[in-house]
């Protein structure tokens, strides 16, 4: 069993949702909620991952990054490594890879939440971080739970933009996912099966949470 | 403005932008105030403006001696700090939290220790007890509305504002929710705005209401004064009058003043605001229009007897609705009967009916073209 890989990919999709969640939470508040001048625009761009090639999202990333790029170089000057092929831009390029899996949960799950409701709140006399907390957050908590679980889920999963920016530098970029196309090549079956049954399980597990509470909470037809 | 209490709710809003709005209310503490108007009239904006969840462009809201809106000064105190209670059309529960918490949200204004205690008082008082823990979906749409009237209650409101409160339920718990609330407004002392399009709804409960037409208040009075005797041609429409006429203001043999409509000479009371010769509408509702037996005439049939050929005849239930074609105006009136009181007279399409035109009922208004299409429906 390639442990450094597991270890690396379940890193990699922790910190992904560690970050992505809280950042998504606040931008899907603000998609679902405010009308504004671009909002169209910025919805297309931050889906734009769900039908760009892999492949293309990681060269572009992968220029970005590069020491030529400004990102890179001042990426370079304040760590002295460069963000391609290694965790830090791996990260990156996860996160970005992720935003449609995290914040199209949570926006449809605060579209959900009717403006009478919020209005009611606010008539009640709570204060807007109380609305927040006692309100908002529980009704739109299956889709926090979504955005969580796809995006731990499709970080195990994502082959070709950490391929790209990433390349295969064992316990740096190294991911389960690339692993097991490692050991494709290395005609070692007995290993790839394994690595893919966790993968598999995962998977599967993370299917089964998402399914479980997306199903409509009672109330909230109500 | 200065015609309210400061004790009450007074409202002045003007827009002129978006959705339009030239509103002028007052409501004293204890008083119900029905906003009537069709959909669209603005009555719910208006609601949400008093609450401070909209903004009119101009005006002033002062409630309970505080100035809630001022556009001229700048003040617009938030939601949270105007103490208005709040009951949704679609009552607005939240729906993860039990009866007792939707209630408790709203009283953060008091101690902790206080606040359970107080939410299950005024449960009872909307007689509940007993469900506390029910969330909303397991309670009935008319336990919806009575927790949402507790929630309101809950924040020791300085004004109470209910739109369409009754829309979403049977007509039978609607009934009783009536009963409830026209039993709790008396307990309060506290302006209480009910928005409606019901007009029963708002003779029923109101003490007084205000007609509104495209975010124009048109008339207030007591119910049933604005409904008989509408300001004008619109109002009368609004409050489903449909017997309106143009006539001229006439002098009548014998020195009293009425009304010629067509080769009619009608009594009625004039006021003196019109002049002889004057153009004016002219409207009457439908219980001031009685139909003579044709069998026993009586004594009533002297005063305003008019004659005309039935154009059409509905059953509706108890009662149908009669229009008739009046002779020499080319007006068309409308009158309801009890449905055996027709079916004994043998009324229907085509024949001929005499009626009286009651002079106490018959209400003068400024002339106005009829055709126009603000009147037209």
């Amino acid at each position: 069993m390639d442990w450094p890989a597991i270890v690396l990919s379940l890193e990699l999709a922790a910190a992904t949702v560690a970050l992505l969640v809280p950042a998504g939470l606040a931008l899907a508040r603000v998609l679902a909620w405010r009308r504004f001048a671009g909002r169209r625009v910025l919805e297309a761009a931050l889906a734009l991952p769900l039908v760009l090639p892999p492949t293309v999202l990681g060269f572009y990333l992968l220029i970005a990054f590069g020491g030529d790029s400004p990102l890179g170089r001042a990426f370079a000057a304040v760590t002295g490594h460069t963000l391609a092929f290694s965790f830090a831009g791996l990260l990156v390029a996860s996160l970005i890879v992720n935003l449609p899996f995290a914040i199209q949960p949570m926006q449809r799950a605060f579209e959900a939440i009717p403006d009478d409701v919020r209005a009611a709140a606010a008539c009640c006399g709570m204060s807007p971080w109380r609305i927040f907390t006692r309100i908002e957050l529980p009704l739109a908590w299956p889709g926090v739970l979504s955005a969580a679980v796809l995006t731990f889920a499709h970080t195990l999963g994502e082959f070709g933009v950490v391929l790209m920016v990433g390349g295969s530098i064992p316990g740096e970029t190294k991911t389960v996912s690339i692993a097991i196309y490692d050991r494709m090549q290395a005609f070692d079956y007995a290993g790839a099966s394994l690595l893919a049954a966790v993968l598999l399980a995962c998977s599967l597990a993370a299917i089964a949470v998402a399914y479980s509470t997306s199903r409509p909470r009672d109330g909230l037809r109500g | 403005m200065g015609d309210a209490a400061p004790a009450g709710l007074a409202v002045r809003l003007v827009q002129r932008r978006g959705i339009p709005l030239d509103v002028t209310l007052a409501c004293a503490p204890g008083e119900t105030l029905a906003l009537v108007g069709p959909s669209g009239s603005g009555k719910t904006t208006i609601l949400r403006c008093i609450a401070g969840l909209r903004r009119a462009a101009e005006g002033r809201i002062d409630c309970a001696g505080e100035t809630w809106f001022d556009a001229a000064a700048g003040v617009d105190v938030s939601p949270q700090r105007r103490a208005a209670g709040f009951v949704f059309q679609s009552y607005a529960l939240f729906p993860h939290l039990s009866a007792l918490d939707n209630v408790a949200c709203a009283l953060t204004h008091r101690p902790p220790a206080e606040r359970a205690t107080r939410a299950r008082e005024l449960l009872a008082r909307v007689h509940l007890t007993g469900l506390e823990a029910r969330k909303p979906a397991h309670l009935s749409g008319g336990q919806q509305q009575r927790v949402a009237v507790a929630r309101a209650l809950a924040r020791d409101p300085k004004v109470l504002l209910l739109d369409e409160p009754f829309s979403a339920v049977d007509r039978v718990t609607r009934q009783r929710l009536y009963r409830e609330l026209a039993d709790l407004r008396h307990t309060l002392a506290l302006p209480i705005v009910l928005v409606t399009h019901d007009l029963d709804e708002a003779a029923l409960l109101a003490d007084r209401m205000t007609i509104l037409h495209r975010g124009r208040t048109l008339q207030t009075g007591a119910p049933y004064d604005v409904m008989t005797r509408p300001a004008d041609a619109l109002v009368a429409r609004l409050v489903d009058l449909r017997n309106v006429f143009e006539g001229r203001v006439v002098a009548l043999p014998g020195g009293a003043r009425g009304i010629a409509w067509g080769a009619y000479a009608l009594e009625a009371r004039v006021p003196g605001a019109f002049a002889d010769g004057d153009r004016v509408c002219w409207a009457i509702p439908v219980s001031g229009v009685l139909l003579h037996r044709r069998d026993r005439p009586s004594r009533g049939e002297r005063e305003n007897p008019i004659a005309g050929i039935v154009a059409e005849c509905t059953e509706l239930g108890e009662h149908t609705t009669v229009t008739m074609r009046v002779a020499g105006t080319g007006g068309l009136l409308w009158l309801r009967v009890p449905t055996h009181v027709a079916r004994r007279n043998g009324i229907a399409a085509g024949c001929a009916v005499r009626v009286s035109l009651l002079a106490d009922s018959l209400h003068v208004m400024p002339w106005q073209d009829l055709a126009r299409d603000a009147l037209a429906a």
